[in-house]
């Protein structure tokens, strides 16, 4: 239950400080846990109050004195005090015996104790608060932080995924490309072909041609010079001597005239 | 001045009249659940003023310490009573 956990815990690691009269010294306790006890609440927990209730040199509740305070004023109370003291010890209702000087003895050094040693415990303990809960906020904010991180990741994959559009259309075109310059080579490859063959039947037919015709010429060039007699070659020469005489006769002539 | 009427035995102790007193005491519950809830109540009233805040004081434990000594000196008055210094007072 609840309280029997914070029970223990009271009992466990409260580290008392002693008060002094002047509050301005305030005295402090080392934080014990403030727990939700039921399990569905969904507020987040109060802070712990700074300070806890007043009490007037440690051991009255401040209350008694408020109380008090408009029928008897300011001396109220300590006026209730020392009569009740008067009466307790008058009618040994309180005993003095042994034990009352243990137990001033005591008293002394508690008291003395708490108002020398009062403020260093008192920051010590703050001190070991404020450590536990650093360490905590720590947590807490390493947790914000990466949470936060978290979320823009997401954000940002969320963005990515909407590209993917342009992606799959970048693919598609270089499928196409690939597929349009593959086709593209096998015409090459086609016409190439197709030329080759198509050239070499024409060098096939211009062979024949020029074959035939370097065969038709040698036969008629072989058959003139083979019908040309001597007596045809004399004559032929002569007549082409005198053809000869006659042109440079004429082409004199016109050098002359030219001049 | 009252918002609602509260039934005589759900008041608070402060807000009973004297006259009241008796019959308000009647009312309390006091079956073992009872005693039990009012002594949880009680722990929790006084450990939440006093001791569980982030700055406490010496109040909170010198309170209870205090109240330990008062309780054990009753308890052993019957023996200490021999210690008496006089008779008749």
């Amino acid at each position: 239950m609840g309280t029997l956990n914070s029970t223990l815990k009271f009992y466990m690691p409260v580290l008392t400080i002693v008060p002094t009269i002047k509050s301005a010294c305030l005295p402090r306790l080392v934080q014990l846990s403030h727990l939700h006890t039921s399990p569905n609440s969904q507020a987040p927990v109060p802070a712990l109050p700074e300070k806890g209730g007043k009490t007037r040199h440690g051991i009255i509740p401040e209350e008694i004195f408020q109380l008090l305070y408009p029928k008897t004023g300011v001396t109220g109370p300590y006026m209730l005090g020392a009569g009740l003291l008067t009466y307790i010890l008058s009618k040994e209702i309180y005993i003095i015996n042994h034990e009352t000087f243990a137990a001033a003895c005591m008293g002394t050094v508690i008291i003395y104790g708490v108002r020398k040693f009062g403020p260093d415990v008192a920051a010590f303990a703050d001190k070991l608060n404020e450590e536990k809960v650093q360490k905590a906020q720590e947590v807490k904010d390493l947790a914000m932080t990466s949470l936060a991180q978290a979320v823009l990741d997401e954000k940002k994959e969320q963005w990515r995924a909407e590209g993917r559009q342009m992606l799959f259309d970048a693919k598609r075109n270089n499928v196409a490309m690939l597929l349009e310059t593959n086709r593209r080579e096998r015409v090459h490859m086609v016409t190439n072909e197709v030329k080759k063959r198509l050239d070499y039947q024409i060098a096939l037919q211009t062979l024949h041609r020029r074959m035939e015709q370097e065969h038709m010429v040698n036969w008629v060039e072989k058959n003139v010079v083979t019908s040309i007699t001597p007596q045809q070659e004399k004559t032929s020469i002569a007549k082409c001597i005198t053809d000869l005489k006659v042109l440079a006769k004429v082409q004199q002539a016109k050098a002359t005239v030219a001049i | 001045m009252a918002d609602r009427i509260v039934p005589l035995g759900e008041k608070r102790l402060m807000d009973v009249k004297l006259g009241e007193l008796g019959s308000w005491l009647g009312k309390r519950d006091f079956t073992p659940n009872g005693v039990l809830a009012s002594i949880r109540n009680g722990h929790d009233r006084y450990y939440n003023k006093y001791i569980n805040v982030k700055k406490g004081g010496i109040g909170g434990v010198a309170m209870l310490l205090v109240g330990y000594v008062a309780l054990s000196y009753m308890w052993e008055y019957d023996h200490l009573k021999h210690d008496r210094w006089r008779k008749y007072h």
